[in-house]
């Protein structure tokens, strides 16, 4: 009796692992459904809450909220929350970005200055000339470094933080270098409309806060809904595993960086909706604000795991804590030691439960 | 130190970041002259990147002066606030070389009190603009804005424009470890007549001196005191930022600042700062090449403080503090 | 006249005089390689013998520099892993090439993720989940891999469990051979015996298996032909039921010649230089 057939007739009993043992002699498709294990269920296993990666952001957003509220009798009122929402579009649409560049384990330490560079295009043109070629070509500007971005990164396959710290220098300097240090006043309606908005009392709904939410909706949609969300999430996880499985990583990478480029370029707009000046020194930390809030939101600086749920609220925490700070009387720099304390936080949290964890 | 924008030359913005050292051939131009002309080095450094209009303006005065003096100039820059390594490298690198002064915007005035001892000790001569060491005398003599007195000028101006109103004051800071700002702040006080703390200001943020934090500022500061009915701002950018919190919350409030840019100028015209203390950085420029100068060729010796000017800015003159209107402001003021 | 070769199509996958050099190190040296139809052939070979670079020509990852691949007696050329999907050869590789944050359900697709029907699926390009899940569903079912939720993410699942995954992927896909690389390498016995059985299932389905492995006893147990590679081509390949385990191990190191054991060579050897 060979050793094929004394294994054959083993029955294991493993309930994790179960291959029927059905005789091989009627082993027919049919046959092996009927004694084999139940089919494994659609659901989705059941996990607790804290599996979730937006419970851990989504409870410190709420700590927050209560805790200003009892400090500052003016903070929970209609008027100040939707002042909440103004202040975050900028850094929330720049975040959107930052978020796709994380999740396939980038960086983009550029995206303020392309942002601002964005501005300081569509506000000089502007100034002189045709407001929507102002704004097509501030659009370009962005998309076109942010794309150059993904080049280096995608396909000459240099580490994301030095080939994005090295454009956030040259770019900086070519905004100032392109206006010259000077600021522009943004006169076009176009290019402010995301500042003005419908008006319910004290609570004003901006264009920008609506813009900011749908395309939230819309990379959110992206990422979870498509074929190529699920590989922006593979290449996070393991580009290894993505390349082997036929996705081409190259391409992809390229297309998440020249996306983000897309982000940032409204961020841009979003800019000047909120303050209507062209300004080259504006923003100066705000690719640290971005990375702030997609971390604190919950995205793992490892790539694969968070999303742009997490950072919307990521961006809310930290526009929040500024806003409460602020009103609360309390010192800019408790801002800064708090909001390093919550990315720290959620870094830990992150290596804790074992996430980023790569393939 | 941040100051409003301004134009500054396309040269001095290709020089950002760089030294330019141009050595003279003052000996060869002088045919048949039995003393030969001693070949000069005039050097001027300013701390903050040129990409900053007011250094760049103060910096571009100093080397037109210096060159119209027939001076060779050789200049250096910090990048970045706080950067005094690359400025006394900067000095090293001039001492050896020979030159006859120097004009320095410190970047620390602490730091860089050991190098330029050794400069002086080597017989340069050595002034500050727009910022000076600790202790002053550190250097032959000090060329800058009175900034304590700045903020006086918008204090009185303010205290006396709100008259018997009471006030609720915001203050618009940006970092206080800067001495210019500090001076500011206490002076905006010193003119209002209070002291810190005083229950008439309402709430204090700090903002890095540009339009978008300015206005953030201003937002929450409006949100959590609406009463807020004057404030004061390190300058006219975050003035202007300022302005748009305000004008979106539709209050009335009394909006001061300092700097005299012509951005900030305009502002003053179109009623959206009150007031303005304008600084002079080209007379600064000026003033520092010129004593320099004087020191190599006549043996004088500059000394002490100066103020290169504060003028208050407004189109509300109130009585007891001297000012000048928009249109005065826009004929003398600096930038774009 | 040179005669004109002709390759087996009664043969799932053929190759003749596959040549891989490395500068001067030699990956492969004119190595044959047979693999009859519906059956499961082992590779084994000691280190350094050039077993993954023979697997790796088969898989398409690699492009020998002289010699030829055939499937199904036609001559096929892969200039990429995805030459060699699209002909019907799926690989499973050491690393299994699983994303482990993503779900069993999301792995199974990687690559070839399957879109709604009609505007949903070719403008909004949105995925069909509840098709894709059904279809993981059934395909684990139908190999007899049993886990709790066909959404269970990879890195919850047990080292053998991941085994069964990688290996039900290439089955759901493969259309003609399927090639392991070591599927049991890491994992323990009772785990091993569950994979070799998944792997025997596999074959039932119709494909054809290439299993590289190093351990004999697994190989005796599974396999229907035995291909011993040594020095960068095939030495000899021999059937478990007429060779011993030691004389395969003494070909692999060299102690035996090739002619000391039985071929179970179902087409000639050594064709004319290509």
């Amino acid at each position: 009796m060979g050793t094929r057939e004394l294994l054959g007739q083993v029955r294991m009993q493993d309930p994790e692992l179960t291959v029927a043992t059905a005789p091989q002699s009627d082993s027919t498709e049919g046959a092996v459904a009927a004694a084999a294990a139940p089919p494994a269920s659609l659901q989705r296993p059941t996990r607790s809450l804290f599996a979730y990666p937006i419970t851990g952001p989504l409870f410190a957003l709420i700590v927050i909220f209560v805790v200003f509220s009892l400090t500052t009798s003016t903070f929970m009122n209609a008027g100040n929350i939707s002042l909440i929402a103004q202040q975050s579009v900028v850094i929330g649409t720049l975040a959107l970005g930052q978020t796709l560049i994380i999740l396939v384990s980038g960086i983009d330490l550029a995206d303020g200055a392309i942002m601002v560079l964005g501005t300081v295009v569509a506000g000089s043109i502007a100034s002189h000339g045709d407001a929507v070629l102002a704004m097509a070509l501030g659009f370009v500007a962005c998309i076109v470094v942010a794309s150059i971005n993904g080049l280096v990164i995608a396909r000459f396959r240099l580490p994301p933080f030095i080939a994005t710290l090295g454009m956030f220098t040259i770019i900086a300097a070519a905004a100032r270098l392109y206006s010259q240090s000077r600021s522009f006043p943004v006169t076009s309606d176009l290019l402010s409309v995301l500042g003005s908005g419908p008006e319910f009392g004290t609570v004003a709904v901006t264009y920008g806060t609506m813009l900011w939410v749908a395309l939230t909706l819309v990379l959110g949609y992206a990422l979870n809904e498509t074929p190529w969300g699920v590989r922006v999430y593979a290449i996070g996880n393991s580009p290894i595993a993505a390349r082997l499985n036929g996705v081409n990583v190259t391409r992809v990478v390229f297309s998440v960086y020249a996306l983000a480029g897309v982000f940032y370029a409204f961020a841009a707009w979003q800019a000047l909706g909120r303050t209507p000046i062209a300004d080259p020194s504006g923003y100066q930390i705000a690719n640290l604000d971005s990375i702030t809030a997609v971390v604190i939101g919950g995205t793992s600086l490892f790539g694969g795991r968070g999303g742009v749920a997490g950072t919307f609220i990521g961006t809310l925490i930290v526009v929040a804590l500024k806003n409460g700070l602020t009103q609360a009387g309390i010192d800019s720099l408790y801002q800064q030691i708090a909001t390093g304390a919550l990315v720290m936080l959620a870094v830990g949290a992150d290596q804790y439960l074992g996430r980023g964890h790569r393939a | 130190m941040p100051k409003s924008e301004s134009t500054r030359s396309r040269r001095t913005a290709a020089r950002a970041g760089c030294a330019i050292a141009l050595t003279g051939v003052c000996a060869g131009l002088v045919p048949g002259a039995v003393q030969a002309e001693e070949k000069k080095l005039l050097i001027g450094i300013v701390e903050l990147q040129l990409a900053n209009p007011f250094f760049g303006r103060l910096k571009k005065s100093a080397v037109d002066t210096a060159k119209k003096n027939g001076l060779d100039v050789m200049t250096a820059e910090a990048n970045t606030a706080g950067d005094s390594a690359t400025q006394i490298t900067a000095i090293e690198n001039m001492i050896n070389r020979g030159v006859k002064g120097i004009t320095l915007d410190p970047a620390n005035a602490t730091a860089l009190v050991p190098i330029v001892k050794k400069a002086r000790d080597a017989g340069i001569v050595v002034v500050t603009t727009n910022t000076s060491l600790a202790p002053m005398t550190a250097a032959d003599a000090a060329y800058e804005t009175d900034n304590l007195q700045a903020g006086v000028l918008i204090g009185r101006w303010a205290k006396a424009t709100m008259g018997s109103k009471p006030a609720h004051i915001a203050m618009l800071d940006y970092d206080l470890s800067d001495k210019t700002s500090k001076a500011r702040h206490d002076g905006f006080l010193k003119g209002f007549g209070i002291a810190e703390g005083d229950p008439q200001i309402a709430g204090s943020a700090l903002n890095m001196g540009n339009a978008e934090t300015g206005q953030t500022a201003m937002e929450n500061l409006l949100s959590a005191h609406p009463d807020i009915n004057v404030i004061y701002t390190i300058n006219e950018p975050a003035a202007q930022g300022a302005f748009f919190a305000i004008k979106n919350a539709k209050r009335d409030v009394l909006v001061t600042s300092i700097d005299g840019s012509c951005s900030g100028v305009r502002s003053i015209a179109d009623g959206t700062i009150g007031a303005t203390v304008m600084q002079f950085p080209i007379r600064m420029g000026e003033m520092a090449v010129e004593a320099v100068i004087r020191a190599v060729d006549d043996g004088v010796k500059p000394s002490g403080f100066h103020n290169t000017g504060t003028v208050l800015i407004t189109d509300h003159p109130v009585a007891g503090v001297d000012s000048k209107d928009s249109k005065w402001g826009l004929e003398n003021c600096w930038g774009k | 006249m040179t005669p004109v070769f002709a390759a087996d199509p009664s043969l799932a996958m053929q190759a003749i005089g596959l040549t891989k050099h490395y500068g001067q190190v030699v990956g492969m040296e004119g190595a044959d390689f047979e693999l009859a139809r519906g059956e499961i052939l082992a590779v084994v070979g000691d280190n350094g013998a050039g077993k993954s670079t023979l697997i790796k020509a088969l898989a398409g990852a690699l492009i020998p520099d002289s010699g030829q691949v055939y499937v199904d007696g036609e001559p096929v050329r892969f200039s990429s892993p995805l030459d060699a999907r699209l002909v019907g050869i799926e690989t499973v590789y050491q690393e299994l090439a699983l994303a482990t944050q993503l779900d069993i359900t999301q792995n199974m697709f990687l690559g070839r993720e399957m879109r709604k029907p009609g505007v949903l699926g070719s403008v909004l390009r949105q995925l069909d989940k509840k098709r894709m899940r059904q279809q993981a569903a059934e395909q684990m079912h139908n190999l007899g891999i049993r886990v709790q939720s066909i959404r269970q993410a990879i890195e919850t699942l047990s080292g053998g469990q991941r085994q069964a995954v990688a290996v039900a992927r290439a089955a759901a896909w493969g259309r003609k051979v399927v090639i392991l690389d070591e599927p049991t390498a890491a994992l323990g016995v009772r785990e091993t015996h569950q994979v070799l059985d998944l792997i025997r299932r596999v074959r039932e389905h119709g494909l054809s298996v290439v299993l590289i492995s190093h351990s004999m006893p697994e190989v005796f147990a599974i396999a229907d032909r035995i291909h011993i590679h040594r020095l960068g081509r095939r030495a000899a390949i021999v059937s478990p039921k007429t060779t011993v385990m030691s004389d395969v191990v003494a070909v692999m190191t060299g102690a035996l010649p090739s002619d000391a054991v039985v071929s179970a060579a179902l087409a000639p050897a050594g064709a004319p230089d290509f």
